[in-house]
This record gives C-alpha cells, structure tokens and sequence, in this order.
C-alpha cells in the first residue's frame, strides 16, 4: 500500500542526526565500562597510561586480579552470602507478594478497599530510618542475612504491578474454573500462577536485583566479617586505600591494588550481567504494564 | 470442622438478614483468599506498621534501656532543636538541589532517547543502544563508584590522563566540593535515563499510525512529524513523570551520595537522609534522628497527595 517514500534531504538529515545520537549515546554508555574493565585486566608491569591501557591488546591482559580474588576466602564466602540473600529473599518476597496482589486483583473480593487502604499507607508515609532500626533489632534480626531482605520483602509499586498483570487475565479462565467447583486458592495455584510466569519473573528480578545490590541494610544489621555480603566486601575494598588483607592476597600475586578493586566489581556484577538477557524481554514488558497502569 | 461452623453462622446471618445473603456467600467463597493474604497482612502489620509505630520517640527523649513507650515525653523539642539548627537549610537546598538537578538532566536525556530509539530504523543500533541503556540501572551504587574511580581517579582515571596529556595537574574530582554535584547528578543521568526512558518508548508505541500517513500524505518532513505528533503525544506522559518526581523531591539518593561523598564535600553533598543515618546510626540521637525522618516522612506525605491531585486532574486518573 505505502509506496516506496522518498527521503527528502531535511529527512534524512533527520536520520542521520537520530542515528548519530544513538551512537553517541551508546559511547558514553560503553566507554566507562571499558575503561573499567580493561582496568581489571591490567598487568603488574603496564607502564603507560589509563587511555593506553583501555586499548591493550586482549593477549596482554592478566588475569590475576580475578585470580587472587577467587582464591581468597572472604570473597568466596561474601559471595556465598549473597547468593543466599538472592535466592532466600526472591522466595521470601515473592510469598508475600503473591497472594496480596492477587487479593487485591479480585473486585468481588469484600474488604477490598480496607486491605488497599491497609497496603497503600506505608507506602505513602515512610516514617525514616530510625523506627525501622528499632524494629529490626529488636526482632533480633542483627546478624542474620534476613535483616538484609525481610525489611523489604514487600514492595508496594510491585504489588501494584502484579495486582494489574492478575486483572489483565481473561476474566473467562477463572469464572470457568469456579464454576466447575475450584477454590480461590485452586484458582490462583492451577490457572493464574502457570499464566503469569513473565510477571513472576520480573518481579522476581527486581527484588532480587535490589537485595543482591543492597549493602545499607547489611551495613546497618550485619557485623559478622562472615555474613557479609559482597556489596559490603567490595565496598571495603574499594574505600581501603593503604594495605589490608585483600592487598596483601594480591601482594605477592601480581596483580595490582586498582585492577583487584576493578575486577572484584565485575565478579560481583557477573550475576546480573548473565540473567539479564534472558529477562529482558519480560521486564520491558512488565515495566510498560505497569508504567501504563500506574 | 471451623468450615461448617461458619457456614452455620452464615445460614443464622442469612435468616435474620436477607440482604446480607450475598456479602456473606462471598465473604465464604473466599475464604481461601484471606487465608493466604493474611500472612501478608501480619508482614504489613509488623514491618510497616510498628515503625509508624515507633516514629513517636521523635517526641520523646529516647533512651533504648526504656524502650520506645518508656522514654520521658519533650514535645516538639526534637523538632525545633533541627529547625533552628544552621544545617537545617543546607540539608534542605541539597536535597532540593540535588531531586531537581538530576530531574532537569535525565527527564530531556530520556524523552531524547525514547523518540530516537523510536524513530531509528537501524534495528541492530536499536536494540544494541536500548540494552546497554537499560543495563546500568540494574547496577549498585557500590559498582557504580568503582566505574567513577576508573573515570575520575587522579592516578588512574583516564579523565585525569587526559588533562595530564595537555599538560594540566590531576584533579580530585571526588573530594572537590565544585565537581561533587556535578558528579552526582551526571552519574544519576548515566545510570538511569534508559530506565527512565521505558515509561516515554511505551507512549510513543502507542500512537496511532494512521497519524504518521496522514503526515506523510501532507508532505510533512520527519522533523513536523516529531513536532507535530510524536512530541505532543508523549506530553502528557512527562507531565506526569515530572510530578511523580515532585512527590519525591526530598528523595534525593541516599544510597548514591552515601557511596560517593566524604568528608570534604560534606557541605556541598549532605542531603537529609545522609545526615539521618550519621545522626541516628552513628551518633545514637535516635529521637532527633527520628524526628527529621518524621518530619521528611509527613513533607513526603503532603508533596504525594498533591501530585496526585494535579495527576488526577491533568489525566482524569491518580496514582491510587
């Protein structure tokens, strides 16, 4: 139907000034991380500068600084931790966010608005830093890895999101289900649960993302050097500017000081950096569902 | 056993009240459904209400040997003692300065990015610039200040590496009060304009097409088209962004600048929620500490419920 169009000169000025925008962009976005990474690649014995460095050649890289950081107890056992916080806290989070966005997805549900109302307040008012310390304290959560995700095992926004992905179902699946004799529960385990596998997923990613990167709670609640997750094992590293005990573990390797901090960044990073294409596509989606539906 | 038992209340209810019939059959055919949601609410009541709970010490001199309930009453003390003190202001203009600096960088960097990346018709540019762009969100603050470092470093940034290569001194970006906001704020831009782009991509795929042929029929170049149909059809979507944002303006970051700052740039850098943690944390002034956060968390409440209203009457729908 649409023919061939003709680009007129103003059109395809404005193509190239659109791709070339992109390009840009996508500098600025690569660059940084380069530079980071070729950083965590550099040998003991580089001579040259930052800017010669980010273009050394692949062959000439050095491995070391990953090397030292496997090998080293803390790390393996900080990244222990946080698998833990990852996998208990995605269960966690995802149990209780569940069945409270599918009761609030169901509009014959009575007491609907009350559970809303009861749901939305926090979320509204947050009463700071202090009242929750004393909570979590006084729960004698200090030093657990649950003080890291319990405190934020619910998420308003993604209750919201999900609760909106249940009513987006056909509406037909569930009256046919109930019609045959099933339950509530029946319902939500055998028809909405196997439907709602993308929205599953990426609210499983956020909250893991979140308590994969949170290092305040485990600042805050964690003292024992053995239940420290990574983001407070890196941050330690990162801040250490003389000699500590992660220098020396390289001290004697060959690896230097800014390559174990660049490298120990991007073992912590690797996680994410795997399991994001495979979740891309859902969270977009859900993103856009739930951006549209506020 | 407790099944049938409230079936029989249910049929005594039923007898004496027709017109509840219905309300009660529902209330029963769910019963299932509050089960399951009531583990949820016993969360929401523990972690979200004991808090809200435990804010009062801001109006008691707290002392943890008495507890929360125990500890003697000083009214507005807490209060006053952070209004009349010289941070108050500071706190105040850097948290302001900071929402809305990061606001006016990555609201335009992400309306720009959502129509190029609508209008490009390079699908591998495409989806190669959307995947790095949303990537960075995903990455802590932790992660974040390494890249910094490798940008930023005096000794091994490449930044300094090229102000030494045209013969200028390294500079301490970091711990340099004149650079930490700029920082902060183009930091927040790199990381999260492609997220916040999503929000703009999702308007503009819902155009409708037939506006872009009746463009094209009339001659219109692709720069009318993006002024013309494109730009006004995403509008009312920044307008709303923009006040989302507004409800949040004394949300300034606090795990971002707790990452980045240091003492040096304490003057230029402390927002509320940072001096929150020093007082309250690390300081132990848990009722001073509280009340500042009662103080954001009631300013907080107010600036929402207003954005919400100005939602509500520029959509004709609210956040809640």
């Amino acid at each position: 139907m649409a023919g061939t169009i003709r680009l007129t000169k103003s059109d395809k000025f404005f193509h190239f000034f659109i791709d070339a925008g992109l390009v840009l962009i996508l500098a600025v976005l690569i660059v940084p991380i380069w530079s980071t990474l070729t950083l965590s690649f550099r040998p003991n014995d580089f001579i040259g500068s930052a800017l010669d460095g980010m273009f050394l050649a692949p062959w000439k890289w050095s491995t070391a600084a990953y090397r030292a950081l496997l090998g080293h107890r803390s790390f393996l056992s900080a990244a222990g931790n946080s698998f833990r916080i990852f996998f208990e806290g995605v269960a966690t989070a995802l149990f209780f966010t569940v069945p409270l966005a599918y009761a609030l997805s169901i509009k014959t549900l009575p007491g609907r608005k009350l559970l809303y109302g009861i749901v939305l307040v926090p979320y509204l008012f947050n009463p700071g830093l202090v009242p929750n310390y004393l909570l979590v304290t006084k729960l004698g959560l200090s030093n657990t890895l649950a003080a890291v995700f319990l405190p934020g095992a619910v998420s308003v926004y993604n209750t919201l999101i999900m609760k909106s992905f249940f009513e987006e179902l056909p509406e037909e699946l569930k009256e046919s289900a109930r019609i045959d004799g099933a339950s509530e529960l029946t319902v939500l385990l055998r028809i909405i649960l196997p439907l709602s596998k993308p929205i599953l997923l990426t609210i499983g990613l956020y909250y893991g993302v979140h308590f994969w990167n949170d290092f305040f709670n485990a600042m805050l609640y964690i003292n024992d050097p053995k239940l420290q997750p990574l983001p407070i094992l890196l941050r330690n590293i990162l801040l250490s500017s003389g000699m500590n005990e992660y220098v020396e573990a390289s001290a004697f390797g060959e690896a230097p000081i800014y390559a174990i901090k660049a490298a120990s960044v991007f073992l912590a990073a690797i996680p994410m950096l795997v399991a994001y294409p495979f979740i891309q596509k859902y969270f977009v989606k859900g993103t856009m569902l739930g951006s549209i539906k506020g | 056993m407790s099944d049938e038992r409230t079936m029989m209340e249910g049929q005594s209810v039923l007898l004496r009240n027709p017109a509840s019939h219905a309300l009660w059959r529902r209330i029963i055919r769910h019963r299932s459904v509050y089960l399951v949601a009531s583990i949820s609410f016993i969360y929401f009541i523990i972690f979200k209400y004991i808090p809200i709970w435990n804010a009062q010490i801001a109006f008691r001199d707290f002392q943890a040997l008495k507890g929360v309930t125990g500890s003697p009453w000083v009214g507005l003390k807490n209060f006053s003692d952070f209004v009349n003190s010289y941070y108050f202001w500071e706190l105040i203009r850097n948290t302001v300065f900071y929402s809305v600096g990061k606001m006016a960088f990555s609201i335009p960097a992400a309306v720009f990015l959502a129509v190029a990346l609508y209008e490009c018709r390079i699908y591998g540019l495409r989806k190669t610039v959307q995947t790095m762009a949303y990537l960075p969100h995903f990455l802590s603050w932790v992660i974040m200040y390494a890249i910094l470092l490798a940008i930023l470093s005096p000794s091994n940034g490449i930044l300094n590496d090229i102000i030494k290569a045209f013969g200028g001194e390294p500079v301490s970006f970091m711990t340099d009060t004149k650079y930490f906001p700029w920082i902060v704020i183009l930091s927040d831009t790199w990381k999260e304009t492609g997220w916040s782009a999503i929000i703009f991509l999702a308007a503009l795929m819902g155009i409708d097409p037939s506006l872009f042929e009746a463009a094209s029929v009339e001659g219109a170049s692709a720069w009318q088209r993006v002024r013309y149909i494109t730009l006004p059809a995403i509008k009312p979507v920044i307008v709303v962004v923009l006040l989302l944002r507004l409800g949040t303006v004394l949300d300034a970051g606090f795990n971002q600048i707790f990452m980045l700052y240091s003492l040096p740039v304490y003057s230029v850098a402390d927002i509320i929620d940072t001096w929150i943690y020093r007082q309250g944390i690390l300081e132990f002034r848990f009722g001073l500490a509280t009340a500042v956060g009662l103080f954001k968390g009631v300013f907080g409440l107010l600036l929402i419920v207003v954005s919400n209203k100005l939602i509500k009457r520029y959509t004709g729908n609210g956040l809640y």
